[in-house]
C-alpha cells in the first residue's frame, strides 16, 4: 500500500479571489508581514499498489485528467511507503 | 427539431430548459447522465445547476458521465450543443470549449439581471438578436469568472467565438466575456439562463430569441419540408 499526497493550487498569474479575501481578513487583523494568500487543496490518496513507478505513472494521470485542472491549477504530489 | 436536456445529479435548472424548449413548440427530452445515445437528438442542451454538488471544482466530475462522450461525439458531428451555467463549466472542464471558470472576483453569489452585448449574432444561437444589441438574461452563479491565457483570447477574439460580453462585469470576467463558441461556432456555453428570460412575466423575454434562432439555424440547413 502506498500513500500518496496530492496538492492543487490555483496557478501563478491567475488570479485567486480566496486567496485575495483571506489575505485582505488577516491584514484587517494586523498580520501586515503576510505578503500573499493562495489557497488550495490537499488530497490524500491510498494506492493498493506497491509499485512506485506504476503508482506514480498513474497518480500523474489522475493529476491531468481529473484532479486538477490544468488550465488554471498547478499540482504536485508526495508518495510514501 | 429535438432537442434533449441532459440531467446530471445535482442539475436544477433542467425544468426551466425543457420549457423553454416547449415554448417555442418544438420535441424535448430529458437524458439521464447515464445514457448512452444520442443520436435522435439535433440539440443538446446542457443545464444549470449543481452537478455533483460542484465537488472537487464546478463540471469535474460531470465531465466524466457515459453522456458526455456521446456530446463529444455529437459536437464533432456538428449538431448544436448549449451549455448554460453549470453546463458551461463542464463543457470547458471536458475540453469540449477552451479556458475555465474560476470564483467570481466579488467571491459573493451573483443571482440578478444582466445586460448583455450580443458581440456575435453571425451563429445559430444567435441569429435573432441584432448585433450589438443590449439583451437582458439573469445570471445566478458563484463561479463564473471566465479564465483563458493569452493565446486563446486572442484566438477567441480572432475567429469571433466571444459570443456575449458583460455591460457591467459581475464576476471578474477576462474581456468581460459572457459566453463563447468553439472554433465551429456550433458548440456555446455561457454563465447567463436565458431559459429563464422566455416571457415578460419573468421579467425579460430576450432569452427565447436563442432558442427560437436554434430552431431556424436547424430550419435552414434541413429544409422546411423535411419531416419534424
Amino acid at each position: 500500500m502506498l500513500k500518496a499526497t496530492v496538492y492543487v493550487t490555483i496557478k501563478q498569474g491567475v488570479l485567486d479571489p480566496q486567496g485575495v479575501a483571506v489575505q485582505g481578513a488577516l491584514h484587517s487583523m494586523g498580520f501586515q508581514e503576510v505578503e500573499s494568500v493562495r489557497i488550495g487543496k490537499y488530497m490524500e490518496l491510498s494506492l493498493n499498489t506497491d509499485n512506485r513507478e506504476e503508482a506514480e505513472r498513474q497518480l500523474k494521470a489522475m493529476c491531468e485528467k481529473l484532479l486538477a485542472n490544468t488550465v488554471v491549477e498547478d499540482y504536485r504530489y508526495e508518495l510514501e511507503g | 427539431m429535438k432537442f434533449a436536456v441532459l440531467v446530471f445529479p445535482g442539475s436544477n435548472c433542467d425544468i426551466d430548459c425543457y420549457k423553454a424548449v416547449e415554448e417555442v413548440g418544438e420535441p424535448v427530452d430529458y437524458v439521464w447522465h447515464t445514457a448512452t445515445d444520442l443520436s435522435a437528438y439535433d440539440c443538446i442542451l446542457v443545464p444549470g445547476g449543481f452537478s455533483y454538488g460542484d465537488y472537487l471544482r464546478c463540471g469535474a466530475i460531470s465531465r466524466f458521465a457515459p453522456v458526455m462522450n456521446e456530446v463529444a461525439k455529437a459536437a464533432e458531428q456538428g449538431k448544436y450543443i448549449l451549455g448554460i451555467c453549470n453546463g458551461f463549466q463542464i463543457l470547458t472542464e471536458a475540453g469540449l470549449l477552451p479556458g475555465a471558470l474560476l470564483r467570481n472576483t466579488s467571491m459573493k453569489f451573483r443571482c440578478h439581471d444582466t445586460v448583455l452585448n450580443v458581440v456575435n449574432n453571425q451563429t445559430p444561437f444567435t441569429h435573432d438578436f441584432a448585433e450589438n444589441e443590449e439583451i437582458i438574461i439573469p445570471i445566478a452563479h458563484g463561479e463564473g469568472n471566465y479564465y483563458c491565457d493569452e493565446a486563446t483570447l486572442k484566438q477567441l477574439q480572432q475567429n469571433n467565438q466571444i459570443i456575449f460580453t458583460y455591460k457591467d462585469n459581475p464576476n471578474g470576467s477576462l474581456a468581460d466575456i459572457a459566453g463563447i463558441s468553439n472554433e465551429q461556432g456550433n458548440v456555446v456555453g455561457m454563465m447567463p439562463h436565458p431559459e429563464r428570460a422566455v416571457s415578460e412575466l419573468l421579467g425579460s423575454a430576450d432569452g427565447k430569441r436563442m432558442f427560437t434562432s436554434i430552431l431556424k439555424a436547424w430550419r435552414d440547413t434541413h429544409g422546411t419540408a423535411s419531416v419534424r
